[in-house]
């Protein structure tokens, strides 16, 4: 794996690690209004990185440049680079398609495909890229419910619209959907913020499984499940990275101070 | 400074409940009244008919074939029920594909500025009245077709396979393939409308769900957006057929009015494609003022009933499909 230098906010203590992603300088504009500005943040392999900060922070524009969602609305523009194994995803003539394949996406709010049953929603990213034999299909969806902890629940009703599910049974069935096309890397958006507290706690718990297969990334608002959840933390505050560096590290010796306002709940 | 709210004037307690009463009451009659007016249409049709429904019988009537109002004064249906739903099925087939394409691309393709003008012009095609789209059919379109399609295939025909040429029928442009184009054309704007509106209110989450998986434009179409949309789609459908079953002028103006059938083991079961055919709705519009026997009126407005009848039923059944395959219980 191709290991750019990293420099984060709190020295190069992490060189040991292999990076997955790198952002460097990057910054997203809708219009003239820059939603994020020059962000630079590492990323590293088979670890929870979470992005925490109050609200309008940037945080959540930050993971759509992960994907190249921004791709997707008009008035969005992005500067700066994003690596994934040492390529930039904004290069001239990377198809975002492909990008979108390697890292996965999951959303605020289940989105399951509702005409869909569950099984066809897991393989629906393996069908897209032409895989059709049963055999490799019943695998996946096996493999893929099993690691998004949802096999057990939902093995009896495959064949069910995937809106009988609950709503924490959803969206684990859209980290499935996700986890089925083996991606490099996972954005979870606010994954839980939809979710009763047991829901929320079996995604918990299953993110520290996942991340032996899969580097994730995640927003949350969530102060408790960044800290419980993640390797690493970002710090965001109006559009900018404030400071970066291991999750232990920056909830009990956050370098910054207005992290630390942020983290004792002094604001936000 | 601001008036403590006790010290507002507010209306009595009287004034308010009466004033619920009277909305309700109000809502009520009116929302009754619609439901009177399509029973009353439907009970005045079947008053109107029920002398011919008596003497032919009510299936008599709707399988009778021949329509004769001059001699033996004997009066079916089957005619002109066949031609409405040959008509109408097949221009909602030849509509179904452009009418969605349009709509696809005026929902997700288009650029702004040439949305605006595809959504006006969608609509105002579907406010142009329908003796226009007939005269375009008469002066346009029919001999359009008559030069560039059904004379080469007729002669193609009559020199390879003349066996079949009855089933192609007179090819003077004015008859039955010419009543469908017109239809068709008459149609797209209702289903286009209705079928972009329902993929424009396919929630963004589901769009970009499928492009999170790695998804092209068209796939994020196929697989999230169509399948989301298919309820309002189909809804399109629905009221394009109600408009094509119910279409008058256009069609009897350009479709020929003769109810001669071929026969489909040996039942009439069909028109010739380019030939002359007719339909229940043009068949009452052309003879109802030259109707002079007591029995030829009574037919007419029979006919009237059942195409009521027609109308409910496929309306019915379209409510049914429309509840199968909507998604229902979203979240937003």
């Amino acid at each position: 794996m191709i290991r750019p230098e990293v420099k984060t906010t709190s020295g190069n203590v992490h060189e040991e690690l292999p990076l997955r992603m790198e952002t460097r300088g990057l910054s997203v504009f809708y219009g003239k209004k820059a939603g994020v500005r020059e962000v630079s943040l590492p990323i590293y392999n088979n670890r929870v990185t979470a992005l925490i900060g109050p609200s309008g922070c940037g945080k959540t524009t930050f993971l759509r440049a992960l994907n190249r969602m921004h791709d997707l609305t008009p008035i969005a523009r992005v500067t700066g680079e994003a690596l994934l194994d040492g390529q930039n995803i904004y290069e001239r003539g990377v198809d975002p398609v492909e990008i979108r394949r390697r890292v996965g996406m999951v959303f605020q709010k289940p989105n399951p495909f509702p005409t869909l049953s569950v099984y066809d929603n897991v393989v629906s990213g393996l069908k897209l890229v032409g895989i059709r034999h049963k055999g490799l299909l019943d695998e996946a969806v096996e493999r893929s419910l099993t690691q998004a902890a949802l096999w057990d629940e939902v093995k009896d009703r495959l064949r069910a619209p995937s809106m009988s599910l609950s709503g924490g049974q959803q969206q684990r069935l859209c980290i499935a959907r996700a986890l089925a096309v083996q991606p490099e890397v996972l954005l979870m958006d606010e994954p839980t913020s939809a979710l009763d507290p047991i829901s929320t706690q079996s995604i918990e718990d299953l993110m520290s499984e996942l991340k032996k297969h899969v580097t994730i990334v995640i927003v949350t608002h969530n102060m408790q499940q960044a800290a419980r959840v993640s390797d690493f933390t970002g710090y965001f505050l109006t559009g900018e990275l404030v400071e970066f560096g291991p999750t232990n590290q920056i909830f009990t010796n956050p370098k910054d101070p207005r992290t630390e306002a942020y983290i004792t709940g002094r604001f936000g | 400074m601001q008036a403590p709210l006790a010290r507002l004037k507010r209306p009595s307690a009287l004034y308010r409940m009466l004033g619920d009463r009277v909305f309700v009451v109000v809502v009520t009659l009116l929302a009754l009244g619609i439901v009177a007016l399509s029973l009353g249409l439907g009970y005045y049709l079947y008053l109107g008919g029920a002398q011919a429904i008596e003497r032919f019988g009510f299936w008599g009537f709707l399988t009778g074939t021949t329509w004769d109002p001059a001699l033996k004064e004997e009066f079916g249906a089957w005619p002109y029920l066949v031609g409405t739903l040959l008509t109408s099925f097949c221009a909602l087939f030849l509509s179904l594909f452009p009418a969605i394409a349009a709509a696809i691309y005026a929902a997700e393709y288009a650029p702004k500025w040439l949305v605006g003008i595809i959504n006006y012009l969608v609509d105002l095609m579907a406010a142009v009245p329908s003796v226009v789209y007939g005269i375009w059919g008469i002066f346009v379109l029919a001999p359009f077709l008559r030069e560039n399609l059904f004379l080469p295939a007729y002669l193609w025909t009559a020199e390879h396979a003349p066996g079949i040429l009855p089933y192609l029928g007179n090819p003077s442009g004015y008859g039955f393939f010419t009543a469908v184009v017109i239809l068709a054309s008459m149609i797209i704007p209702y289903t286009t409308a209705l079928a972009r509106d329902a993929i424009s209110l396919v929630p963004q989450a589901q769009r970009e769900a499928a492009y999170a998986l790695g998804a092209t434009r068209w796939e994020v179409m196929r697989l999230a957006m169509l399948p989301y949309a298919r309820g309002g789609i189909l809804a399109g459908v629905i009221l394009a057929l109600g408009r094509a079953l119910g279409e008058t002028m256009a069609v009897a103006m350009v479709i020929g009015n003769t109810n001669i059938m071929l026969k489909l083991l040996g039942i009439p079961l069909l028109y010739p494609l380019f030939g002359p055919a007719t339909t229940m709705p043009s068949v009452i519009a052309l003879e109802f003022k030259e109707a002079v026997t007591d029995i030829h009126l009574s037919s007419l407005i029979a006919l009237g009933f059942y195409l009521f009848l027609v109308a409910f039923v496929v309306n019915l059944l379209a409510s049914y499909l429309i509840n199968v395959f909507k998604v229902g219980g979203q979240r937003a």
